[in-house]
């Protein structure tokens, strides 16, 4: 299994903060394209991606156990 | 707040244990950057904010930043403290506290942390302005994205 943490408008738009995607591995673009579908979010091609924590490229590969974050530009400060 | 050098809390921010934290005797100086709501942007008047963390990772990326620093600046020492949930105008959003022997790189890694902070910490204020609220990608304060995310050698450790 691998969960999948969303924030900021993310978060509303799914209406929820986390999913957890029954899969064994999966690229970080696949995952984005199936999020799209599954819960109609907008452009994911603004956001960046972090498996377990640290920052991720779209062919990198994420496998069950894996927590991606799904990080929409910052505004901190 | 607790001895952590980089620390993500909900309650008001208390300037003075962060500045404690750089204090060293080999320190001539300690700069402290406030960072604070403000009331009106471009003509738009916020009436509160909402800052929301991914907590574990966003203290990972201030560390990342304390060690960028140190590298760029060495002997200097770096404390920041975020504070998320709900804040009102002139509250206090961010600190961060640089000692260094001499008081230009104390200057310098100071500014650096900052503007790191606004490209690479997973934080995100939504502004709930007098006619609406939105989450801001930072759109409009500036540009920490110019290829419209951040470049992957500036976020990968």
């Amino acid at each position: 299994m691998i969960k999948v943490l969303l924030f900021a408008h993310l978060q509303e738009e799914a209406g929820k903060d986390q999913i957890n995607y029954d899969r064994e591995s999966i690229t970080v673009k696949e995952l984005k394209t199936s999020l799209q579908n599954d819960f109609g979010l907008a452009e994911l091609e603004q956001v960046m991606t972090a498996i377990n924590e640290e920052y991720a490229m779209d062919e990198d590969m994420v496998k069950s156990g894996d927590t991606v974050a799904f990080i929409p530009p910052v505004s901190g400060g | 707040m607790t001895d952590s050098l980089f620390e993500i809390v909900e309650e008001p921010i208390q300037v003075e244990p962060i500045i404690k934290k750089v204090e060293r005797r080999e320190a001539g100086a300690i700069t402290t950057f406030i960072g604070t709501v403000r009331e009106w942007t471009k003509g738009k008047r916020t009436l509160y904010l909402e800052y929301q963390a991914y907590i574990p990772m966003a203290i990972k990326m201030f560390a990342k930043i304390g060690e960028e620093i140190e590298k760029k600046w060495p002997d200097t020492m770096v404390a920041i403290t975020h504070r998320i949930g709900r804040l009102d105008i002139s509250d206090i959003a961010v600190v961060i506290a640089v000692s260094s022997p001499h008081r230009k790189a104390a200057y310098e890694a100071n500014e650096y942390a900052i503007e790191r902070i606004k490209q690479i910490v997973p934080i995100w204020k939504k502004e709930h302005w007098e006619d609406g609220k939105t989450w801001i990608g930072d759109q409009l304060e500036n540009v920490p994205y110019p290829d419209g995310k951040p470049d992957a050698k500036d976020v990968k450790s």
